[in-house]
């Protein structure tokens, strides 16, 4: 008996927050597609050092899990306290007629029961299925081929999966359980006779709170848009918590105005059903300003996360042509100052000059009198201003213009030739660029091992010598040969391109003459001795952009459903309970267009509202991520990851509104046909 | 001068084996400016009979003319169009938007009309002023008596100075003082304004104030008694007379 109430139930709620339920399913969806990526990626071809990589993007997602699991608990707790109190007189009947709170309890426990094992079941099948797809898409962004299509089936996931989720279906059982012990019958019998109470809050200190929130608020964005990297990490917190009390704040009061100030513009309150729309919008946004906020801070991570991952990557594979155009790197020092790297792989290992089509040697020198203090002369309290990290005494590092000029042209890129008097400045990290092109724009002469020598061109040159994914190099000086005779040698550097083509064949030659050099320490008798090959700076970046990829879009992805379901959840209830208005309107003669348009506007509205406030949050978070991340991976590219960001966002938010939007609208149509 | 012409109505619910005819071929006509009332007990048909007038419900025969418009041929959207320019409605449960002021409840039908916005906050004071209702303008429904709602609900349906106002159980939810006061608005719009007003109910304390009184019984007119030169308490006592050979006849066929 008690089940055959609880599956009508099911099915009598299912039809009106079919919505929420589809949610739970998907969250278990994304839950074990994430979650499976261990199995996913077990197919793939890859190196060591990648799998490396997905070890650690595995673990890192199993925590992020616990994180996830938490919001999806407080997401269903939060429904299904929801949708408990819309059924209060369901509850008075049951007890009137003699059901005791413990059975109503059983009725509720079986029914999240029904609900769990159908949304983990379908949940989990959707996944599995889906991560038949998402395993090519994971291959594709490890550049990994799949040697065999296999159907992956991970049973740590599903187990993981029922597990969590059993956790979170439980806690709603025993909070349900606690609630129905606690109501009162005549509490419940009066529930349905509330009377809508639209009280208008204070206007005047609607006001002030809202000025007080945006000045607030434009001071958080300042801090952290603008004053980057004067911030200590305190004040950063302090900035976030400032920015999230605000928008609580700004929330609060706008929801107190904003009718207000719509119902002073007359000539758009008493169009058509306005003034019915704009009522119903406030006293939605008016009891919900909490979960506004919430919704609205989720959204704001969301597009952050997502763009900067995006960008992260792209500039990362982008970063990787430009920036790695040789195979392989060695850095060295020796006792004997006069001895290449190249003179000394040729004495270790056989037939050294045969693996490389291109090869070129490199010595740095010092002068400690050649220091970022020294260049920047008396600019220098300038630039500590603006940049704080820069450390005033690092030496800059030396090369000879021919040498220089030899790998320029290895790499491809453009050589330089100075005059009898110039030095040239390289680097290519972003920051430093600006720096120095302001020192450098009216520049007197800087000593270098005793000679004045003024800078090439008045800025500096856009290069770098050793292989990165990143642009990182923070500057270095070139002069003319002739100056570095009997100068301080810091250590050399070894740049080749293989002659082998094949990935595998590649890998060997590296292996090789690796492994050779480590071998002939004391033949060669070197005091330093590290190694980069293009194939691990590869492996790294992509394993790095698939990392972020991964997190961000996990992240995303659930707390998109998440906003997305709560506003749906409360707007779809909001229609259920207007019923009763939506009817009076067509007896005096509202027309079905002119109700529709205005269901349409209170739900775009409803929806946008949050999305607004957290576009202009993330335009000052990117500011701040662009400053803080992105301006080392580069940021060009960032039209790119935006269009892709908001269309991720449009269509899964977007996609909620859109079936809000239906559903409300046949919520408000069903009952009309019936009563007739 | 004929404003509304009933003929031959009827209205029947149910299916060939268990057929009820809640309006049974019933004709009548309403002069414009009469102040009719329907009176009957319940179940003899006389909320149907006001919601096929007010195009709520469809007749299953028979034809229904508004001047000269036959409403019963008229469908969708034009049947919208027709109801929201020609007929105002007052309903029982007074059907107030609690979300609204009485001031947007009552502009909101003229809103719907699209009636120019400029002019909107005349026309709301004019009818407050004649409803007596102009200090409650302010306030939403909870704040407001019965009785008021009940006026603003009236004031909705004349605002838009329809052709006939439909009023259903009109006094039903309000107290003996609010009813005075509601059906001397009623009477006042009628007398000055030369409203027609066609209410639905079964008390005769309120049907006294109407001009004439329609009699249904099991969904034919029973009989129909016009005031004439009659004071109200006249009206009334003729009135009882009439529900008591209507009782009689109820008790003779038990």
């Amino acid at each position: 008996m008690l089940f055959k109430i609880s599956v009508n139930n099911i099915r009598k709620s299912l039809r009106d927050y079919a919505v929420y339920f589809f949610t739970l399913v998907i969250g278990v969806a994304i839950f074990y597609i994430f979650n499976a990526m261990e199995t996913q990626t077990a197919y793939l071809t890859v190196s060591s050092n990648t799998r490396e990589i997905i070890r650690l993007i595995v673990s890192l997602v199993s925590g992020l899990s616990i994180f996830v699991s938490i919001v999806l608990g407080l997401l269903i707790v939060y429904a299904s306290r929801f949708l408990m109190k819309r059924r209060n007189k369901e509850f008075a009947l049951y007890l009137m007629l003699g059901m005791g709170k413990g059975k109503i309890s059983l009725l509720l426990l079986i029914e999240t029961l029904l609900i769990g094992i159908v949304s983990l079941a379908a949940g989990i099948g959707i996944g599995i299925l889906a991560s038949q797809f998402t395993s090519s898409f994971t291959a594709r962004l490890f550049e990994a081929d799949m040697n065999s299509y296999k159907f992956i089936v991970s049973g740590s996931a599903i187990i993981r999966t029922i597990l969590y989720f059993s956790i979170m279906y439980i806690a709603v059982m025993l909070f349900n359980g606690f609630t129905v012990s606690r109501c009162k019958l005549i509490d419940l019998m009066q529930s349905g006779r509330k009377s809508e109470n639209p009280k208008l809050k204070n206007p005047v200190l609607c006001v002030i709170v809202f000025i007080i929130s945006v000045i607030a608020l434009g001071y958080a964005y300042y801090n952290v848009s603008y004053n980057t990297f004067s911030l200590a990490e305190n004040t950063l917190t302090l900035m976030i918590i400032t920015g999230a009390v605000s928008t609580l704040t700004i929330f609060w009061s706008v929801s107190g105005m904003l009718l207000r100030v719509i119902m002073s513009m007359k000539n758009i309150y008493y169009r058509s059903l306005n003034s019915f729309t704009f009522r119903q919008l406030s006293s939605k946004v008016n009891t919900m300003v909490v979960s506004m906020t919430v919704i609205c801070l989720m959204l704001f991570v969301t597009i952050c996360t997502l763009i900067t991952a995006f960008s992260m990557r792209n500039s990362l594979n982008r970063n990787l042509n430009e920036l790695c155009p040789a195979d392989i790197q060695i850095e060295m020092s020796f006792e004997n100052e006069s001895l290449k790297i190249s003179q000394a792989c040729q004495m270790t290992v056989p037939n050294f000059d045969s693996y490389f089509t291109d090869k070129s040697d490199l010595t740095y020198f010092m002068d400690k009198n050649v220091t970022i203090s020294a260049l920047a002369g008396d600019k220098i309290a300038d630039l500590k201003k603006d940049f704080p990290f820069i450390f005033e005494e690092s030496i800059l590092n030396i090369v000879k213009q021919s040498e220089y000029n030899n790998l320029m042209e290895l790499y491809g890129r453009e050589t330089i030739q100075l005059a009898e008097n110039e030095f040239a400045l390289v680097c290519n990290l972003q920051k430093a660029i600006n720096v120095y092109n302001d020192v450098l724009a009216d520049y007197g002469t800087l000593n270098v091992f005793g000679k004045e020598l003024s800078p090439y061109k008045n800025s500096c040159v856009n290069g770098f010598i050793g292989l990165s994914s990143q642009p990182l190099n923070d500057g270095f000086i070139v002069v003319q040969d002739n100056l570095t005779e009997g100068a301080k040698q810091i250590f050399k550097i070894f740049t080749g391109k293989l002659s082998a083509t094949d990935k595998m064949e590649i890998a060997n030659a590296e292996e090789f003459i690796i492994d050779k050099l480590e071998r002939s320490h004391d033949k060669l008798n070197y005091g330093f001795f590290e190694y980069n090959t293009r194939t691990d700076i590869k492996e790294n970046s992509i394993g790095i952009g698939a990392l972020v990829i991964f997190l961000g879009l996990y992240l995303g992805l659930i707390f998109l459903i998440t906003s997305g379901v709560i506003l749906a959840l409360r707007s779809l209830s909001d229609s259920v309970d207007s019923i009763t208005r939506y009817e009076m309107l067509r007896k005096i003669g509202a027309e079905e267009s002119d109700i529709a348009k205005s269901l349409f506007r209170q739900n775009l509205l409803f929806f946008a509202i949050p999305l607004a406030v957290a576009v202009i949050h993330s335009v000052f978070g990117m500011k701040f991520a662009m400053n803080y991340v992105l301006q080392i991976f580069g940021t060009e590219g960032m039209a790119k990851s935006i269009s892709l960001a908001s269309l991720i966002i449009l269509i899964i938010y977007g996609g909620y509104f859109i079936i809000t939007y239906m559903c409300s609208k046949s919520i408000i149509k069903i009952r009309k046909t019936k009563e007739r | 001068m004929e404003l509304l012409k009933i003929e031959r109505i009827e209205k029947y619910y149910g299916n060939k084996s268990n057929i009820t005819k809640a309006v049974d071929g019933i004709s009548f006509t309403v002069n414009k400016g009469e102040f009719t009332a329907i009176m009957g007990a319940s179940g003899s048909g006389k909320t149907t009979l006001l919601n096929c007038i007010s195009t709520i419900d469809k007749v299953t025969s028979g034809h229904i003319f508004l001047e000269d418009t036959d409403i019963t041929k008229l469908k969708g959207k034009a049947l919208n169009k027709f109801r929201r320019d020609n007929i105002g409605f007052i309903f029982q449960d007074f059907n107030l938007l609690d979300t609204l002021t009485a001031f947007e409840n009552i502009s909101l039908a003229l809103s719907i009309q699209k009636y120019p916005v400029k002019d909107i906050e005349n026309a709301v004071n004019t009818v407050a002023e004649q409803l007596g209702i102009k200090d409650v303008l302010k306030k939403y429904p909870y704040q407001m008596s019965g009785g008021q709602k009940q006026r603003v609900a009236s004031a909705r349906a004349i605002i838009t100075n329809p052709k006939i106002v439909l009023a259903d159980e009109p006094t039903g939810a309000l107290d003996s003082k609010a009813s005075k006061m509601l059906l001397e608005r009623f009477s006042y719009l009628n007398k000055e304004h030369d409203t027609t007003i066609m209410m639905v109910t079964h008390d005769s304390f309120t049907a006294s104030y109407a001009s004439r009184v329609i009699f249904i019984k099991d969904g034919q007119i029973f009989q129909e008694i016009s005031r004439g030169d009659n004071s109200r308490k006249q009206f009334f006592d003729r009135i009882i007379d009439v529900i008591t050979l209507l009782g009689g006849d109820m008790s003779d066929a038990l």
